[in-house]
């Protein structure tokens, strides 16, 4: 453990460098900084900036992906509450993909607790561990990690920045940094003299940063507060540039097709067609694939479509019912884990009621707003990329090893995300961006996807199956025995980003059934690993997002099957295990005015989820009007611990929700023939403005730890509508989606 | 055969193929990235603009057949002279991964253009060809609310 308390204190090692008229302050990646840091010399290690101050002004860089989370305004925030600057007064940028950008809180998330129980050793350990982020470049935006890694460390970049500018004011007015203060991007003398920080920058970049001491949380400013969105006026007058839109001088525009039999091979092709089309510059064979680079998108995709290719069959069962039939098989083996294993779940103890229910959900895709693309560039020596990406160092090496150059020859431009939620993690769009200029060297090409082609080749959701057992006894649960199986997302992730295969317990597959913060005293969660070559991939709150719907609707049953007010029932067990869990609830029973009774043609539904360090409860109304349900209103409390914006956790509860419910109500990916049968948004559509809930949203701050923001709105949504639907309908929602069995609006 | 286009204002000549839909002229010919191409088969709203003042999916509307003028979110205002929705969008922090709101806005700015005072069922009405798959849907309504109220202060 020594060696690994030795890499911890380095890993915060917040270094500075002189640049041209001003300074960088910013992170290491390891041990041994570089003389110039900012050109480091072979095996000396760049400086990576969070902030950048010259003569021009103050740039502060938030390296991780802005997909609509708002993490770039809340990450500038951290810096800039220390380093006393306004938010209107700086710019904001993505910065480079640098492996001194790794996100330590991922890797700390990986460790098989629950999460809410965790002491301060495991906690440090998880911090510690972190590290492992560092080595293995994971420069990641997901697992709503993002506030949990830069809560501390932006806040020490942002001071001892601060306090680097005043010593060199202190050393320029001959009085001690002490006597000085700062505001507003200037240092103040104690005659009122004000230096602005641009005009300091050039000396502060000569000093060795002093220690600094980080502010107690009752002096911020800006941290706590609702602040304008640093992305918002480029996003309201089409202003804001994502990867569809870089224009680099000379683009042609591409498009492609893969097989439709995902991960099957291409036999042959004939695109003697497309070849003549208008527009149409080449036809590129990928090996496993086509493109078609075009002076056009439209005109590209128009062509790609005209390609006549014989695709091989998919590795996989070809129809839905075979693959689930595959998924159901799983129970069958040993479990790869059992997270939870208290008190004894074979023996049912005496006078207690037994009752057991199976769940299904189906694959479901991201379908982001902006579909797949990148932009590359190839010399032949360099590589350039443009795109929206969560993970840019990966994919980084994904495009060297594809190009046959080292990693230092790629340069990843990182733009504003259409959309996220897990799938701008892969890397696919990129290695086929990449191969496509490759094809065209000298000339930037945008590879752009069909929505067709973005919806029929993702890396899906699992659909996944739950046998759930449960006894109640004298109103309380008393046992619980639940088993999931399902495609393993992490195990795939893991070949596909180190060519190695992944093993081990998987958590994600179990996450959101075995940590759930109730007091029963016989409780044994294990997870089955279905082995299948359906590809799949991290889905807003992921395992969360199967488990949320199988744990909670199975509590509801158990609610039901002792007599109890659903609400009531969950709160007594909340209370005996993690307050903050028991606080959301008691939130949405106040907030909606729950009684356990609604009138005639109402139904209420509720559910709890811990999921990301974050307990969210739900409490969803529908309501039936002729024959039609409409999901009428919600209300949704969470606890964060620390809201670093209030205005951003609301919009991310109520993101997260909606996002949920859009999958409860109709979201479904099925398979034929190996080929995914939904096309477009006609076949996998999402809630609207007409169909979205009324929303109220109560933000709470008991929980002992910083929790995550960006997916534990997703997971309670689900069960928490299918718990009104049985509420209305006397009809119990073990299914999903719900179109299927409900007449929901849509 | 060049075609004749007026955008935002400006004249442009665009020697494409007749059936090129308007999105990708503006998009890929013009240089006018801020309509947004989300689907291809009208079911999403994210290419919506304004044809003389009718919210129209520029997805689906050929080049052939532009009847009229053009106006794209760049034209409705800029980040230093916004239009009073634009502002409302602000006001209300609406956009998250931004993506659908320039399409979200063209089609607002039809409505409030057509009905200065929408009730909710209106905005559901005009609005529920707009998908947003970050959920901002409340802040949207409320932002409209809020244009609906300035533009009658004006």
């Amino acid at each position: 453990m020594a060696s690994v308390g030795k890499i911890l204190r380095r890993t915060f090692l917040i270094g500075s460098a002189a640049i041209v008229g001003g300074v960088a302050f910013g992170a290491y990646y390891v041990t041994r900084p570089a003389a110039n840091p900012l050109k480091p010399a072979k095996g000396e290690t760049a400086l990576s900036p969070f902030i950048l101050i010259d003569q021009q002004g103050v740039t502060l860089f938030a390296p991780r992906a802005e997909m609509g989370q708002g993490v770039m305004t809340t990450w500038a925030a951290l810096i800039a509450e220390e380093l006393d600057v306004e938010m209107d007064d700086i710019r904001v940028l993505h910065g480079p993909a640098a492996a001194a950008y790794y996100n330590s809180a991922l890797v700390g998330e990986g460790l098989p607790n629950k999460g809410y129980d965790i002491s301060d050793f495991q906690h440090n350990l998880g911090e510690a561990l972190g590290v492992l982020g560092k080595t293995l470049s994971l420069q990641v935006t997901g697992g709503s990690t993002s506030m949990k890694d830069g809560f501390e460390r932006m806040r020490e970049a942002g001071a001892t920045a601060r306090e680097t500018l005043k010593q060199a004011a202190a050393d320029r007015l001959g009085v001690d940094r002490a006597q000085l203060k700062t505001e507003a991007g200037v240092v103040i003398a104690p005659d009122g003299t004000r230096i602005p920080y641009t005009e300091l920058a050039e000396a502060a970049g000569r000093i060795d940063p002093p220690h600094a001491e980080l502010r107690d949380p009752s002096d911020w400013r800006l941290l706590g507060q609702n602040l304008p969105r640093v992305d918002i006026v480029g996003k309201t007058t089409g202003t804001a540039e994502y990867g569809i839109d870089v224009r680099p001088e000379g683009l042609k525009f591409a498009s492609v097709r893969m097989n439709p039999k995902l991960g099957g091979a291409m036999n042959s092709f004939n695109a003697s067609a497309a070849q003549s089309m208008p527009g149409v510059e080449m036809v590129v064979d990928l090996g496993n694939g086509v493109a078609v680079v075009a002076t056009n998108t439209w005109l590209a995709i128009q062509a790609v479509e005209a390609i006549d290719v014989d695709w091989a069959d998919a590795p996989y069962p070809s129809e839905t019912d075979d693959l689930f039939a595959t998924i159901a098989q799983a129970f069958e083996d040993a479990p790869n884990s059992t997270m939870r294993d208290d008190g004894d779940v074979d023996v049912l103890p005496d006078g207690a009621t037994e009752i057991t229910a199976e769940y299904r959900v189906p694959y479901l895709a991201h379908s982001t707003m902006e579909p797949m693309n990148a932009t590359a560039l190839f010399t032949g020596t360099k590589l350039d990329l443009w795109c929206g990406n969560q993970a840019p160092t990966l994919l980084q090496i994904r495009a060297a090893n594809t190009a046959n150059l080292d990693k230092e020859a790629v340069e990843v431009h990182t733009t504003y995300l259409g959309g996220g939620f897990g799938r701008r993690g892969e890397l696919d769009f990129a290695e086929i961006a990449t191969k496509v200029a490759m094809a065209m060297p000298n000339v930037p090409v945008q590879t752009t996807w069909s929505r067709e082609e973005d919806m029929r080749h993702d890396f899906y959701r699992p659909g996944a199956l739950a046998r759930m057992r449960g006894a109640v006894k004298d109103g309380a649960a008393v046992l619980i025995d639940g088993k999931v199986a399902a495609q393993s997302c992490t195990q795939q992730a893991v070949e596909r980003y180190t060519g190695m295969p992944g093993g081990g317990p998987d958590k994600v597959l179990v996450e959101g059934l075995f940590n759930q913060p109730y007091a029963v005293p016989n409780y044994r969660i294990s997870g089955h690993i279905a082995d299948l070559d359906v590809p799949v991939g991290f889905w807003r709150s992921v395992g969360n997002s199967h488990n949320g719907f199988f744990h909670e609707t199975f509590m509801d049953e158990m609610a039901h099957a002792a007599g109890r007010d659903p609400l009531e029932f969950r709160l007594e067990l909340a209370k005996a295990e993690f307050a903050p869990a028991a606080g959301v609830l008691q939130a949405v029973k106040e907030m909606s005015g729950w009684t356990g009774q609604t009138p005639d043609g109402v139904g209420r539904g509720v559910a709890m989820t811990y999921s990301f360090g974050t307990p969210v409860a739900q409490v969803i109304e529908v309501v039936d009007e002729d024959g039609t349900i409409r999901i009428a209103k919600a209300w949704i409390a969470c606890d964060v611990g620390l809201a670093l914006d209030p205005g951003t956790v609301k919009a991310q509860m109520v993101g997260g929700m909606i996002y949920g419910l859009s999958a409860a109500v109709t979201g479904e990916i099925t398979f034929s023939d190996g080929e995914v049968e939904q096309y477009n948004f006609p076949d996998y559509d999402a809630l609207r403005m007409h169909n979205a809930p009324l929303t109220e949203v109560r933000v709470l701050e008991t929980n002992p730890r910083l929790g995550g923001v960006g997916e534990p709105g997703t997971p309670p949504s689900l069960p928490a509508l299918g718990n009104a639907l049985f509420d209305l309908t006397g009809e119990r929602a073990r299914t999903l989606p719900l179109i299927n069995q409900f007449n929901l609006l849509v | 055969m060049a075609t004749n286009l007026n955008v935002n204002g400006t004249s442009y000549q665009v020697d494409l193929p007749d059936d090129v839909p308007l999105l990708w002229v503006l998009r890929d010919e013009v240089g006018l990235t801020g309509t947004k191409f989300g689907c291809g088969v009208a079911a999403c709203g994210a290419c919506t603009v304004h044809i003389d003042g009718e919210a129209v999916r520029s997805c689906q509307v050929a080049l052939s057949d532009v009847w009229g003028d053009v106006t794209t979110i760049e034209g409705l205002g800029t980040p230093d002279s916004m239009a009073k929705i634009q502002q409302a969008w602000v006001d209300h922090q609406v956009a998250q991964c931004g993506y659908c709101q320039s399409g979200q806005i063209m089609q607002a700015a039809a409505l409030l253009a057509e009905n200065s005072s929408p009730t909710d069922a209106d905005i559901d009405d005009a609005m529920q060809g707009n998908l947003c798959r970050c959920g901002t849907y409340p802040r949207i309504r409320a932002a409209i609310h809020d244009a609906a109220s300035k533009l009658k202060e004006a």
